[in-house]
């Protein structure tokens, strides 16, 4: 044994001067995803980092080649798991947009009312995972309390609580159930609840503000340069919304807000996120009161929805009408359309090319996460080891979207 | 809105504007690819213009034509609102020759994107800072979304790598996750690890 305690100049120890290469992931606790973080440290500052993604590649384009266009729904859905329904909905939006139909009323609101409270799910789940990781699990625990009750609903109109496959060319999978609007008012409402409880929790925490504020700024001019959109571009101060900017479905219609942050950091894009799930409230209320009781939900158009079940069964022409849409697929015509939604994390698009055969020649996604994670590496350069956590966080970046 | 867009473009380049449609309401322009950037830097500085973002940027694969890629490229204009895909065919029947300019220094978005597009289709981006690969592993064999690539191919094994300090360096060693080492049996008794405590 030797003395640890002698003075410097005496000792054999030198500080290292050489950069250190810290790596973090794929699979690491404070990481909600799998992403790797390669970083060059001095100290405890990240001089240079290489984020690699691709870990979840499950090459959902190649196997979309391969389906009819409405096989393509279910690979959709496993691409953003915590807001399938938003996914859904986009891919039916940009079929129809190649097919020309315009859905009815009462489905575009029943649209809305599940996209948003899936924009709600996954909002709750990003914030709750950034307090988590942050060391704040009670608001997590209750967020995903709210979300799980969002699924719940989820599963009792779709029949699947996370994956749920319902979208349709053409309309929905099923109506609404019979207690739809009163189950949806109740979760919205309790939704509402938990992050005002939130709020109350974390936005007076000291160590909470301390580690978001002024973290990982991005300003307006970077996230436009790397194509950032949704909640991150929002918080940096630019006030695009897909459904204000270019409003599909009933968005026209409805009153709500966009809220936008001051300086783009981490406590911007949480608070973003936060604002955001109360106009998801207001949006899903005007919906509620506005939607019809009866009514049609899908198109009266032969060509891309199924005949009852009933005529499929007892006469010829319904049978015939389900083989030819099942066996040989959608035709939709040949060419090409990109359709953009707002998406849990930004804009959404879908950039499909038919060849007018039923299978799709190309189905291109435009993943919002994967701009988002390509600007981890501007965001978390000069900054501590650290702030990684919350920047990673407040990006709320999906692997299954990223990587599809 | 944007068919005025479509023609200030035409009207500036007339030459490197193949063709031109609005299917579905999209508008597009074919260009030749030696224009690709230089019509995108018009597009990004002109005040009419302004296409401030670089939404998308993807290829598409037509193994029948000549040539067989098509490089697609959305913009937007947050300030004007509107939207433009831009093309360029590349490549050869192989896919060889496929080479267009790289967007990284308008956009930093294309950074990704292109890397991206590499990965899948094997569309060299000239100029790229950094065109590896992004979503495949390094040693992936081909490019999965070309139409000629075998969705159920299977892919060589990747051999460990054969460095000294292997332990040091990521992909890390053979034994890397197994809490007791790739040991087998026979290995363990030899090193007096295994004692059969029946007998003593």
């Amino acid at each position: 044994m030797e003395p640890l305690d002698l003075p410097l100049d005496e000792s054999e120890i030198e500080l290292a001067t050489e950069p250190m290469l810290l790596n973090v992931g794929p699979s690491h606790p404070a990481m909600h995803g799998t992403v790797r973080v390669v970083m060059e440290l001095s100290g405890e500052n990240i001089e240079r980092c290489d984020v690699q993604v691709g870990y979840l590649h499950r090459g959902f384009e190649k196997m979309c080649e391969r389906g009819t266009w409405t096989q393509v729904f279910p690979y959709v859905d496993r691409c953003n798991y915590v807001s399938p329904m938003l996914n859904n909905v986009g891919f039916a939006m940009a079929c129809e947009k190649m097919l020309g139909i315009l859905v009815p009323e009462r489905c575009q609101y029943y649209r809305m009312i599940l996209g948003e409270l899936a924009r709600m799910s996954d909002h709750l789940t990003c914030d709750g995972a950034m307090a988590m990781e942050l060391g704040a699990f009670t608001p997590f625990l209750w967020m995903i309390k709210g979300r799980e009750m969002i699924w719940d609903l989820m599963e009792e109109e779709t029949g699947a609580r996370l994956t749920h496959s319902f979208g349709r060319v053409g309309g929905m999978a099923a109506p609404p159930t019979d207690g739809f609007k009163e189950h949806a008012r109740a979760v919205k409402d309790h939704c509402l609840r938990i992050v005002e409880e939130v709020e109350r929790l974390l936005l007076g925490n000291r160590i909470f503000l301390d580690r978001l504020e002024d973290i990982g700024v991005v300003p307006a001019a970077d996230a436009i340069s790397l194509g950032w959109t949704g909640p991150c571009l929002r918080a940096s101060g630019v006030p695009f919304d897909v459904r204000k900017a270019h409003p599909y479905l009933k968005y026209g219609e409805i009153e709500f807000d966009v809220p936008v942050g001051q300086s783009g950091d981490c406590f911007d894009r949480f608070m973003v996120r936060i604002e955001e799930l109360k106009q998801c409230g207001r949006i899903i209320d005007q919906c509620l009161e506005r939607m019809p009781d009866n009514g049609p939900i899908n198109v009266d158009d032969p060509r891309v929805v199924l005949p009852p079940k009933e005529d499929v069964y007892s006469t010829i022409e319904g049978t015939i009408q389900h083989f030819k849409i099942v066996m040989e697929g959608l035709k939709l015509p040949a060419g090409e359309v990109y359709s953009y939604t707002e998406g849990g994390n930004g804009e959404l698009g879908y950039y499909l090319v038919s060849d007018g055969s039923g299978t799709p020649w190309r189905v291109r996604i435009r993943p919002p996460c994967f701009l988002i994670t390509g600007g981890l590496e501007r965001v978390i350069t000069g900054q501590m080891i650290a702030d990684v956590v919350p920047c990673f966080g407040s990006l709320n970046m999906i692997g299954g979207e990223c990587d599809r | 809105m944007s068919k005025a867009l479509a023609t200030l473009v035409k009207t500036q380049f007339p030459e490197a504007v193949l063709e031109t449609h609005a299917q579905f309401g999209d508008d597009t322009l074919v260009l030749a690819p030696d224009a690709w950037k230089k019509v995108a830097r018009f597009l990004r500085d002109t005040p009419q213009a302004s296409m401030d973002m670089l939404m998308d940027l993807t290829a598409v694969d037509f193994p029948d034509r000549e040539p067989r890629f098509e490089v697609v490229a959305h913009f937007y204009s947050l300030e004007k609102g509107h939207r433009l895909r831009l093309k360029a065919r590349v490549g050869d029947a192989e896919g060889d020759g496929a080479e267009i300019d790289t967007l990284t220094d308008l956009w930093a978005s294309a950074n990704w994107l292109e890397r991206e597009c590499w990965d899948m289709f094997g569309v060299v981006f000239k100029g790229h800072p950094d065109l590896r690969r992004i979503l495949m592993y390094p040693e992936f064999e081909g490019h999965p979304l070309r139409k000629d690539y075998p969705a159920d191919k299977i892919q060589p094994l990747v051999p460990y790598l054969d460095i000294e300090n292997i332990e040091k360096l990521p992909p890390f060693g053979p034994d890397e996750g197994m809490s007791f080492g790739r040991q087998t049996h026979a290995e363990r008794e030899d090193e007096g690890g295994i004692e059969d405590k029946r007998d003593s």
